[in-house]
């Protein structure tokens, strides 16, 4: 009786054993990072695992997290919104390419002002956020809607209160344009805020703005556009008036000079362009030239190249930008040139 | 004779059965001894533990800034300048603004419940005392930035704003813009989270007081006011002061209810309406995306320091006790 429950017993670990060795031959990729590009990289993941039995492991535990893991190699891939720049790259041997965009939109809860019917420029923006300006119906603000209607209120500053790439290419970018913001405030992922109320997440600002009268705040575009908020259109580097629309993230990162940084770390923050949005920010993977476990890193870059090649439909759907394709071609042509296994043989053949 | 000899055989036997068992008796007892002692040295040692750990991982943070950390309201990532006083000050604010709206209204629902509630009524507010315990905090949390804060927003703060508008003091305290989130409202939430704490455990130890005590004091005279007063709280004091520290030491460290609605931002505002932080909160928000060692050490002095704060809240009570116990003595 004894031997025919142990071999009953052995044979069913034997029949676990061998189901659980399925997936274990296509081992699921890990990488940890940046929340903002989360939804579509699990999109993604979700449609590749369909075609090819091989997932996604990602934990969006923010970009500074992201590099943390990398750095200490429990993760395949790191994913962070804000690059590294040119010598961490080269002193920790990791490679950076960028893979997908989106854009920050200034959002606000003013009584009768619609989708449109508010412009804003970087430095009035920045002034805002300096608590500089601190009434809507400020002469600045105005002189840039002549014809709209603002009302005599203070304005409720609502900012993140987590570190965050986004709040990185916000201050950036208002840095960029407002010597004041340069001086007084600076760049990083955590900022000291002059004015204002912290709120954790793109989701705590957009609940926030929606609630506070007068408020105003910035998101992820796809935020806004999912709460319904009210977003402001921005007067661009070339003075234009543009909309936050995927075309015009889009037009921002075709004007960029990707070789220009190292790790193609270049911040789409106030590229030059007619139709450019002034606050298109890309979000970049890291991943080890020479990595400790080859085959991993590999099925990782095939899955990369699958999301470049058929991901662009699922990147639009949810509000990202996919990149242009000469980034692609020119990421594709690093792979094979710099991330190299064991024997100094590319890890990525086209 | 064979009687005899077969009584002391089964008398010695006997005794050796007594000799074993407790031989058995003495073993376990020392085993039992030794268990619990090292559970109790467990304790002391994870205690050590902890603030070992956490003295390592502040002290780049706190080697730089020195004893100005205490005091720095500055908290700036960009320049790697940080000081601890914006979020000591929050997290004292709104425990104090707990506990003094909790601790009457949890000895009043602990006194109704023990001397002046009907029977068919104790069980259910009983109940709902401890469901109101055993909510995560998370809810709160949602509940607090969902549907307090804007009902504190449109409702409560517009119109205390403009009722104490002019008189001196009180309208910088309570001055807008009405946010609906701030030090009042995490306040608020706080109080209704450590009002469970606080009420079932003074409960529990108003149940304690023997009948015989208040029945000679009703026989007295006194009143059911004079009883508590004079016989129920005097005699349960200690365990009171438990209560009150339970829910003191939860106000203390609540993270994710607190975050919600506290708006997060490094600054001491006179007004209690204003934007401000908590230790915890700070720790919550921060550490996923703190890069660079000084900024992470900074996260854990801010630890450190809320781990010191609620040893010295705790060990001024035991100190406080210990001469009410004294005076009572004499």
């Amino acid at each position: 009786m004894i031997t025919l429950i142990r071999s009953t017993a052995l044979a069913a670990m034997a029949v676990a054993l061998s189901i659980t060795t399925v997936p274990a031959d296509a081992a699921d990729i890990t990488g940890a990072g940046a929340t903002f590009p989360y939804p579509i990289y699990a999109k993604w993941a979700d449609a590749y695992k369909q075609e090819t039995g091989i997932g996604l492991n990602y934990q969006s535990i923010g970009s500074g997290g992201g590099i943390k893991q990398i750095k200490a190699k429990t993760v395949i891939f790191g994913a962070s919104d804000a690059p590294l720049k040119g010598e961490d790259l080269d002193s920790t041997g990791l490679a950076q390419f960028p893979m997908v965009m989106g854009g920050i939109v200034p959002v606000v809860n003013l009584e009768g002002i619609k989708p449109g019917d508010l412009v804003l420029d970087g430095p009035t923006l920045a002034d805002i956020f300096l608590g500089k300006i601190a009434n809507w119906n400020d002469e600045a603000i105005q002189k840039l809607n002549p014809d709209a209607k603002l009302p005599d209120q203070a304005i409720a500053v609502i900012h993140r209160s987590d570190g965050s790439g986004t709040t990185f290419n916000f201050s950036y970018y208002l840095a960029d344009v407002n010597a004041d913001w340069k001086e007084k405030v600076g760049v990083a992922t955590a900022l000291e805020w002059p004015v204002g109320l912290g709120a954790k997440g793109n989701e705590g600002v957009a609940n926030n703005v929606a609630q506070t009268s007068g408020a105003i705040g910035y998101v992820e575009y796809a935020y806004a556009k999912q709460n319904k908020l009210t977003y402001a259109d921005m007067i661009n580097k070339d003075g234009n008036k543009v909309e936050p629309t995927a075309a015009a993230f889009s037009a921002a990162a075709a004007n960029a000079d990707w070789s220009s940084q190292p790790g193609y770390g270049v911040i789409l923050a106030n590229q030059p362009g007619a139709e450019s949005w002034p606050m298109t920010a890309a979000t970049w993977i890291l991943v080890y030239k020479k990595p400790d476990n080859p085959d991993a890193t590999a099925d990782a870059l095939k899955f990369f190249a699958w999301s470049y090649a058929k991901g662009d439909d699922m990147a639009g759907a949810l509000d990202y930008v996919p990149m242009p394709d000469n980034v692609v071609k020119s990421v594709e042509e690093m792979w094979s040139k710099d991330i190299v296994g064991s024997a100094g043989k590319p890890l990525y053949a086209e | 004779m064979s009687i005899t000899a077969e009584t002391a055989y089964s008398s010695s036997s006997a005794a050796n059965i007594r000799a074993a068992a407790v031989r058995r008796f003495a073993f376990t007892d020392s085993l039992f001894h030794i268990l619990t002692r090292l559970s109790a040295a467990l304790v002391l040692v994870i205690l050590g533990g902890v603030a070992v750990s956490l003295v390592a991982g502040a002290w780049p943070a706190l080697s730089t800034f020195g004893w100005s950390f205490l005091v720095t309201e500055s908290w700036n990532p960009v320049t790697e300048k940080f000081g601890a006083l914006a979020p000591i000050y929050g997290t004292l604010v709104t425990s104090l603004i707990a506990i003094v709206i909790a601790v009457p209204i949890g000895i009043g629902i602990a006194m109704f419940l023990t001397e002046l509630c009907p029977r068919s009524l104790r069980r259910p507010i009983g109940i709902a005392v401890e469901l109101l315990a055993g909510i995560p905090s998370i809810i709160y949390g949602i509940w607090g930035l969902f549907v307090f804060a804007p009902f504190l927003q449109v409702h409560l703060q517009p119109f205390v704003i403009k009722l104490f508008h002019g008189v001196p003091g009180l309208s910088s305290l309570f001055s807008g813009p009405p946010y609906g989130i701030g030090l009042m409202t995490s306040g608020l939430i706080l109080a209704i989270m450590v009002l469970p704490f606080i009420t079932s455990i003074t409960k529990d130890v108003f149940d304690t007081v023997p009948a015989v005590l208040k029945e000679s004091a009703y026989g007295i005279g006194c009143t059911t006011w004079e009883v508590t007063r004079r016989v129920v709280i005097p005699y349960t004091r200690v365990g009171i002061m438990g209560g009150v520290m339970l829910g003191l030491g939860r106000a203390l460290g609540e993270t994710m209810a607190v975050t919600f609605v506290i708006g997060n931002a490094h600054r001491i505002s006179a007004s209690l309406f204003a934007p401000g932080t908590t230790i915890s909160a700070s720790i919550a928000n921060e550490f996923t995306e703190a890069d660079g060692e000084l900024y992470t050490s900074s996260l854990i002095a801010l630890g450190l320091i809320l781990f010191v704060i609620t040893f010295l809240i705790l060990a001024a009570s035991r100190f406080m006790l210990m001469r009410i116990e004294r005076r009572a003595g004499s």
